[in-house]
């Protein structure tokens, strides 16, 4: 059996919440005040996701802008955070750059796409 | 000199919401004034997501929030002037701005709405003596240095304060390849959301330590480490829990304040807890025709609640260019708080002013758990909501109804209350 601690971050309450797994099966979640915060331990022991945002280069911006803000379309592995990020470093796109515009495809192989959440011109 | 109806200042998400608020409420000569060279204010730089969940029921990136609302002010053909800085407002509401094309010139206005946002407090926060090098900046300067200008301030840091900002650019320079040391906060808590500690922190195993200030920094030039030690609960350092950390770059998370000085300058009463404008129910200042909403008025944590605030502001303005000057027979009660609250917006009320709904905002000063908010209209409870747990960091509301006010015709006293449970 392993016990893991984490912090609910469902609302401001913060439950300090104990999880008790047994090969990868979680057996019980205590400490939560609430259901959200068992769904919430479960999804991250198992599977914890993130969405990760950044900036990649922007070139010919008639406003002179030099970055663009972009973010992963859903969630990804927590354990892809890095690779993700690295994976644009070298990235740059063309003005005009619109919302929803996709920056870099298939991020990382997570097969979710990298899209940009600025209006640039 | 030129002549709007109504004039806003600043174009953030504060700004925006007013605009189209006052549009929808039949105004049309609106006219937007922003110093930063396009519309949306601290949300361009803000590219985490997590904004708007309370109003789109999805999480978007800053930029993508204030495209949201820049899109209706488009659309609208709401006038805007960008890079442009208002210097100065008259009581009689001449507006004095400057900017490129125009030099400095003066704009008449029948109503003026207040959206100036907010700063954060300066490194005189940081209470020691001494020299300053460089490598010393304001989480939210490191923020736009990242984020809009492409430029790393530092690759070893230490951040002072664990204000949410602080918290976000502690992920993003480790995103960006730097190492982020350790999070010292003065306080016994931190002032951050819970959601940023686990996912900005504890998602890359940085060291948040509580009770904890900066005591020294080395360096003549450039930063070269900073040593941080423990406070007691008097926030005075204790002797022997110096711990030392090399590192090029300090970043200063202590809070943010009201932008006011164009308020103060034109003579509108200031709250002394808020640093922003003492408002009544129309967030109308104490001139007449002058209304404020967002980070100018108190420091919002959420910008779903600022654009709320902001679109009620905007109807107020757009009600007041059309009555015209109000016949001066206002009633204006005050709120009163008990047993947490430490302000409210709105401080005063006229009942007969209020429209369907009114929200009244404000914040507790401790950590409280298991209590009642209870709002009271002349002893009568009118409002008994349980609270698990209020802190600080978090607004709180109550929504008041045209009704209950309705069914104390004669009012003398409105009092909001904490109560243990
Ligand atoms: C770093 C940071 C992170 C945040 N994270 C979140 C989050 O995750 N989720 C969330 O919901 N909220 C978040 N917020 C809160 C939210 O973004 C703010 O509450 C909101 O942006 C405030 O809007 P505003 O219009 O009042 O102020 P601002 O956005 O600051 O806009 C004020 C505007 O006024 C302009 N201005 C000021 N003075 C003048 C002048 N003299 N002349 C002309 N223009 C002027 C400024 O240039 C600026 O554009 C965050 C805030 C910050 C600072
Ligand atoms: S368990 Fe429920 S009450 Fe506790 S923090 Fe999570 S969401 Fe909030």
């Amino acid at each position: 059996m392993e016990v893991k601690n984490l912090t609910c971050i469902g609302c401001p309450m913060g439950c300090p919440l104990e999880v008790t797994m047994e090969n990868g099966e979680v057996l019980s979640v205590t400490g939560n005040t609430c259901p959200r915060g068992a769904a919430y331990a479960r999804k991250e022991v198992t599977n914890p996701t993130r969405i990760v945002t950044s900036t990649v280069r922007v070139v010919g911006s008639t406003t002179g802008a030099v970055a663009v803000s972009c973010k992963t379309a859903s969630d990804i592995p927590k354990g892809k955070i890095f690779a993700c990020v690295k994976d644009i470093a070298g990235v740059s796109v063309e003005a005009p750059v619109h919302i929803g515009d996709v920056v870099k495809a298939d991020v990382a192989g997570t097969g979710v796409d990298m899209i940009a959440t600025k209006e640039v011109m | 000199m030129k002549n709007y109806d109504i004039v806003i200042v600043g174009g953030g998400p504060a700004g925006l919401a007013a605009a189209n608020a006052a549009y929808d409420a039949g105004a049309r000569s609106i006219l937007i004034l922003e110093r930063d060279k396009e519309l949306g204010g601290i949300l361009n730089q803000c590219i985490h997501n997590g904004f708007g969940l309370h109003t789109f029921k999805e999480e978007l990136t800053g930029p993508e929030y204030a495209h949201r609302f820049a899109e209706k002010v488009y659309k609208k053909q709401i006038e805007y002037k960008l890079s442009t800085m208002v210097m100065n407002i008259s009581p009689e509401k001449v507006v004095t701005a400057m900017n490129r094309e125009d030099g400095l010139f003066d704009i008449q206005a029948k109503a003026i709405v207040l959206a100036m946002g907010c700063r954060e407090r300066s490194r005189g926060a940081l209470n020691i003596p001494g020299y300053r090098p460089a490598g010393i900046y304001s989480a939210g300067t490191a923020q736009r240095l990242v984020n809009i200008e492409g430029f790393m301030p530092g690759r070893e840091v230490v951040i002072l304060g664990s204000g949410d900002i602080g918290l976000i650019m502690a992920r993003r320079m480790t995103l960006e390849g730097a190492k982020v040391k350790v999070v010292a906060e003065l306080m016994p808590y931190s002032g951050g959301l819970k959601r940023n500690i686990v996912q900005c922190l504890n998602d890359f195993d940085i060291p948040l330590k509580l009770s904890h200030t900066v005591v020294d920094i080395e360096g003549k030039e450039r930063v070269t480490g900073v040593t941080i030690a423990e406070v007691d609960s008097h926030n005075k350092p204790i002797s022997g829990t110096e711990e030392h950390y090399d590192c090029d770059t300090l970043l200063l998370s202590c809070g943010l304040i009201p932008e006011n000085e164009l308020s103060r300058d034109m003579g509108v009463e200031l709250n002394r807890v808020t640093n922003g404008p003492t408002v009544n129910e129309s967030l109308e200042t104490s001139i007449p025709g002058v209304f404020a909403a967002g980070n100018v008025l108190h420091v919002h944590d959420l910008v779903d609640f600022v654009s709320e605030e902001a679109a009620a502001a905007g109807r107020s303005a757009a009600a007041y260019v059309a009555g015209g000057p109000a016949d001066g027979a206002r009633n204006d009660i005050p709120v009163a708080v008990e047993g947490g609250p430490r302000y409210t917006v709105p401080c005063t009320i006229d009942p007969a002013k209020v429209g369907d709904e009114l929200v009244v905002r404000f914040r507790v000063g401790g950590v409280m758990k298991n209590r009642f908010v209870n709002v009271y209209l002349d002893g009568d409870r009118v409002i008994h909501r349980k609270r698990p747990v209020m802190a600080p960091g978090e607004m709180e509301e109550v929504k008041l109804k045209r009704a209950m006010f309705e069914a104390h015709p004669d009012l003398s006293s409105i009092c909001i209350k904490v109560e243990e449970a």
